[in-house]
């Protein structure tokens, strides 16, 4: 089979010139073989279990990058969500079991993995409980661990108890982590409608439905779809979605190709794709600039929400037909510190939290590496996050949060995370106060799913 | 059949193509498409070679190239096809 020229150029360009990468590759792995009554027991079998079955993960994706010249920025792992693995236990503080993971993730060379999680959509066991409460400890402890705690779903309504808690809960790791601007909250992601096979962190963790061990795949090129917009400065707005529907197609295909590649050569089942516009730091990486190339004079102004609207969809509507399997979170990111597009707006003053939320409502995931002052209150950080879940929830789409109250620092202020976590400035938030809201706890029932106005 | 796409761009200068060839030869990988030309002064070439008897991997390859490249001062890149065939063909 030959190739057009012009084709094999381009795919070139897009590697070399625009940033096309594969994002991640992750591994999911079932512990649920794991549990013991002693935790040290549990903690030997946890680390032996992931040693074993991703010991060839990171060759692996090492070998496919360079047989396929695309770069493939992370190799992770996500695990059973430990409150379930824990559950056996009788300690009560789950940190050796986080420190487990972080052990037998550096063994094996990954950059993140993500399971610690608890998911109380409707309500606590023992088990999460104990995660819960362990989490600052856990993140203050670890390195490359990342907690996720899924507070609400479609089905079950928002436990409002869970979202009470994890205001404290936040606000405990910023202090726990503060003299690293408060990175634990980096790796702390409270979620409505979480799904079982995001290979994207902080909130990837390996879903009880899942099979022993899987490949799922996250797909990036927020540059490749900027600079293919660049070629249709003049179209309308149909063109527009054509255009990225076509560059998602193609950004897609590379992924599935790894995909299935990688689940071969492990000897592993293929889950999905992920198709994402994940954005880095970098210059040309942006999902931001994607928006400003469409016409808005800088990410926040009005329209923001309508652009990202149509950019969400036609990236779902071109990868869905590269890819056999798509799962995941799907759609474009936006998380503020990651996106140097996004950082600019916030210093230019033209996105806002309120902003952030609108465009939550049409876009994977919600509220994502903010920074906000250090002195947000714990209800207002609970508030927060059932504003987030009650979008979720009503729309029947995952929403998240990942705020990073950052102690000592307010509006002005930056923070630097470092790597693909990038950089913030502190951004303002409404300081009203909504405690007695938050005060009552209970659960806000799920809601009607039909008379949808 | 495992191919391989060169791409190789660069300022022109002569053996360019000589050289390429050397090397896949040497390595026992067999051309099956060259499509060149010179624009402005700057050499672009892409090159499918087939790899079933080849002598080294891919991955071996690829550093290679991109070292003979270095010699040559153009840059090649050594990828398999199988990313422009999922890239390009339904």
């Amino acid at each position: 089979m030959l190739f057009n020229t012009q084709d094999i150029l381009e795919t070139t360009r897009m590697i070399t010139e625009n940033k096309l990468d594969v994002r991640t590759i992750t591994m999911g792995i079932s512990l649920r073989d794991c549990s013991h009554a002693d935790i040290e027991k549990t903690s030997a079998k946890i680390y032996d279990k992931i040693c074993r079955k991703a010991q060839n993960l990171v060759k692996t994706g090492e070998d496919l990058e360079a047989e396929l010249g695309v770069p493939i920025i992370n190799k992770r792992i996500s695990v059973t969500p430990i409150s379930l693995v824990g559950e056996s236990c009788d300690e009560s503080d789950y940190t050796p079991l986080a420190a487990a993971l972080d052990k037998a993730g550096k063994a094996v060379g990954v950059n993140f993995i993500g399971g610690f999680s608890a998911l109380v959509d409707k309500g606590y066991t023992k088990g999460d409980r104990r995660l819960i409460a362990s989490i600052p400890s856990a993140l203050a402890a670890t390195d490359i661990v990342c907690s996720s705690v899924s507070v609400g779903s479609t089905k079950c309504g928002i436990n409002m108890d869970a979202v009470t808690e994890m205001g404290k809960i936040v606000l405990a790791t910023a202090r726990a982590t503060a003299d690293k601007d408060a990175i634990g909250c980096a790796k702390l992601v409270i979620f409505c409608n979480s799904v079982p096979d995001n290979p994207f962190m902080a909130g990837a963790y390996h879903g009880v439905t899942e099979p022993e061990t899987v490949i799922n795949v996250g797909v990036s090129g927020p540059g490749v779809v900027k600079k293919a917009l660049e070629e249709v400065k003049d179209g309308d707005i149909g063109q527009v979605a054509e255009t990225i529907k076509r560059t998602a197609f193609k950004i897609t295909r590379v992924g599935q190709l790894v995909a299935q590649e990688a689940a071969k050569r492990l000897d592993t089942q293929f889950g999905i794709i992920d198709l994402s516009l994940a954005p880095t730091p970098a210059i040309g990486d942006s999902v931001a600039h994607i928006l400003e190339e469409m016409g808005l004079e800088c990410t926040g102004c009005p329209g923001t929400t309508a652009a990202l609207a149509l950019l969400n969809d036609a990236v779902k509507k071109g990868g869905l037909m590269a890819s056999s399997y798509v799962g995941g979170l799907s759609g474009a990111f936006i998380p503020v510190s990651e996106d140097a597009g996004m950082i600019r707006a916030v210093e230019r003053g033209c996105l806002t939290l309120e902003k952030l939320e609108a465009m939550t409502c049409v876009c994977s995931v919600g509220l994502d590496m903010i920074a906000v002052p250090g002195s947000t209150t714990a209800a207002t950080l609970s508030a927060i996050i059932a504003d987030e879940a009650a979008i979720g929830m009503i729309n029947n789409k995952t929403t998240a949060v990942r705020l990073i109250p950052v102690p000592g620092k307010g509006v002005g202020d930056k923070v630097e995370f470092g790597g693909l976590l990038g950089h913030a400035p502190i951004i303002a938030v409404n300081t009203f106060d909504p405690s007695r809201f938050i005060g009552r706890g209970g659960r806000i029932p799920a809601p009607v799913r039909s008379l949808t106005n | 059949m495992q191919q391989v796409v060169l791409t190789i761009i660069g300022k022109d200068k002569v053996g360019i193509i000589a050289k390429v060839s050397c090397k896949l030869a040497e390595y026992n990988m067999n051309i099956i498409n060259i499509n060149q030309n010179i624009m402005q002064g700057f050499f672009n070439m892409v090159l499918i070679a087939e790899t079933d008897e080849a002598t080294v991997s891919i991955k071996e390859a690829k550093e290679i190239f991109a070292k003979l490249g270095e010699e040559i001062g153009v840059e090649i890149r050594l990828q398999s096809a199988d990313i422009f065939k999922a890239m390009h063909r339904i």
